[in-house]
């Protein structure tokens, strides 16, 4: 049988929206992950929110592509997406989800505010940037509340930090179109320094920085998240849903 | 979801003048509102009857949170999220009106985890394709909705309002569902395959949503007179009946039951016997997916009870410092 793939032609723009879009759909499809396991009502319906602003985004991303965004998400290989690896790390427990979704949503805005200008993304910018302020206000509230809170909750708040922080770098590398990712770091790190003290929480050291995500070089992870988000465009290629 | 008609009888023979009273204000269409007088069975009605309708959206979250991620088109998958996500909400509307009857959520929910509480049995069971999340918004948002259009006018205010606001949502689903089963209908013989197969399996549990036949159940007497409860549930379930089968046609779907027929002089759609053996069955905690949906309830609150345990201690803390 035929296979069910498709490539897509990569122009240095569409490279662009892409790396954006996939970020924000595999995010959001991780936080999709929660529904029905939060541990309070409350946050079961703040990350469904969360979820649908960055399902939102990407396909406002894809459809810029003038590509067709059901094509992009659900026929293309883990090789063919363009995420960051932090993106696709599992959800892990609830400081594991927060403290991804800070230390990114940092980033993200900051890059949202820059790309407002953008001839490209302005469009999309302008409205994913407001959304996205709201995702670290609320993440790194959580996560001062987590670091702050019991000895347990410092603990595996720590623990967050240490795992998620090797994969930050990868969110600074610089890019040929759209704003330079890499003169976003010093605001970061400013933005990033006072919530992990007033979580009472260590930054960890810059030490070796994973990489790939951006040319198709994934972890293990994407794969099995892609078999399950795929699985039915996959099995029946000639339906429409 | 909605309230499934489980309530227990309760006697009145409460003829004190607050009671009397209390009556007439009831009988003249008066809201009663937290702070009035209300018999104690009436507030235990409430209670009872919010909070299993609370347990039930909630616990509705799990089957359709089943295919959030396998979803298959972008619009779907948002669509689908932002449905469950509402009934979350409904939960949360749900367990604040029950919390203004003097029970705290706490409460409640270790009542549904201790499983002392009972939540809509349509919910044990399992979805097994993707139709199913068409035939869930087309049948089980739809009973739901016939039964609480009628809520929408309780005598108890804030269960009242809660249900003006969420039947709005609830419309909202079962159009949605409806439309993905008229996708599934009209698209390639494998997803009309689909959607059969949804109706068969989850036509009858839907019908069961109502609760037991008027002739059995023993407790629509006062929940009439304290106008909780509007309709009988054999009128709410051929209502729901009469409204459901001409769309099923319009599919081009086949109900599964041999005996449906268009009566008509009485204008109804008759329909054959309900398994109420499997009802009960299902009740009493063997349904297809009864220990599965509690033991995903009980671990979702197990699993987090270090976070509200360190959202309470910082709360503590910061508590301490503004002092
Ligand atoms: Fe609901
Ligand atoms: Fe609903």
């Amino acid at each position: 049988m035929a296979s069910t793939s498709i490539t897509v032609e990569e122009t240095a723009e569409r490279g662009l929206l892409l790396a954006r879009a996939d970020d924000a759909l595999v995010l959001g499809h991780r936080l999709s992950e929660w529904t029905g396991r939060a541990p309070l009502l409350e946050e079961e319906l703040a990350l469904a929110n969360v979820a649908l602003d960055l399902i939102g985004q990407a396909r406002a991303l894809y459809q810029a592509t003038g590509l067709d965004e059901d094509a992009l998400a659900y026929r293309r290989d883990a090789s063919g997406f363009r995420n960051a690896l932090i993106m696709e790390l599992p959800n892990g427990d609830f400081a594991v989800t927060m403290a991804r979704l800070f230390l990114v949503s940092t980033a993200t805005d900051l890059y949202w505010r820059a790309a407002v200008a953008d001839e490209l993304l302005g469009p999309i910018a302008a409205r994913a940037e407001k959304e996205t302020a709201y995702h670290v206000r609320h993440a790194a509230e959580w996560l001062v509340r987590l670091g702050d809170g019991t000895a347990e909750s410092h603990r595996r708040a720590q623990d967050a930090l240490d795992l998620l922080w090797p994969y930050t770098g990868e969110l600074f590398e610089p890019a040929p179109l759209g704003p330079d990712p890499a003169a976003l770091r010093p605001a970061w790190e400013a933005a990033v320094a006072p919530v992990i003290a007033r979580a009472t929480l260590r930054r960890p050291a810059d030490g070796w920085m994973q990489s790939g995500g951006r040319s198709g070089r994934h972890t293990e992870h994407l794969g099995h998240m892609l078999a399950e988000m795929q699985v039915l465009p996959r099995t029946y290629p000639d339906a429409r849903w | 979801m909605y309230s499934q008609a489980l309530n227990t009888p309760t006697k009145l023979a409460d003829t004190s003048p607050e009671a009397t009273r209390f009556q007439d204000r009831i009988d003249a269409e008066e809201r009663i509102e937290p702070n009035d007088w209300m018999p104690e069975a009436y507030r235990r009605t409430l209670v009872r009857q919010i909070s299993q309708h609370a347990h039930s959206e909630i616990v509705g979250m799990l089957p359709e949170g089943n295919w959030i991620t396998r979803a298959p088109s972008l619009k779907r998958k948002a669509a689908l999220l932002a449905k469950v996500q509402d009934e979350g909400g409904h939960g949360l509307y749900l367990y604040a009106a029950a919390e203004t009857l003097g029970v705290a959520r706490e409460e409640l929910v270790d009542q549904l985890l201790s499983g002392r509480a009972k939540y809509s049995s349509i919910f044990n069971y399992p979805t097994l394709t993707w139709a199913d999340i068409g035939a869930i918004g087309w049948l089980v948002d739809g009973a739901a909705i016939m039964n609480q259009i009628p809520l929408c006018r309780c005598s108890y205010g804030p269960y009242a309002r809660a249900m003006i606001r969420i039947c709005k949502e609830e419309s909202f689903h079962q159009r949605q569902g409806y439309e993905i089963m008229l996708t599934l209908s009209r698209g390639t013989a494998e997803q009309k395959a689909m959607a059969q197969d949804a109706l068969d399996r989850w036509w009858w549990p839907c019908l069961m949503m109502f609760g037991p036949p008027d002739g059995q159940s023993n407790h629509s007497d006062t929940s009439m007179r304290w106008k909780i409860k509007r309709f009988t549930n054999d009128a709410l379930r051929q209502k729901f009946v009469d409204a459901t089968v001409p769309q099923g046609h319009y599919l081009g779907l086949t109900f599964p039951d041999p005996d449906l027929r268009w009566d008509e002089a009485a204008g109804h759609w008759r329909f054959g016997d309900i398994d109420w053996e499997e009802f009960r069955r299902v009740l009493a905690g063997d349904g297809p997916c009864n220990r599965e949906r509690l033991a995903a309830r009980r671990q979702a609150h197990a699993d987090g009870a270090w976070v509200r345990d360190a959202a309470r201690a910082h709360a503590a803390k910061q508590h301490a410092k503004a002092a």
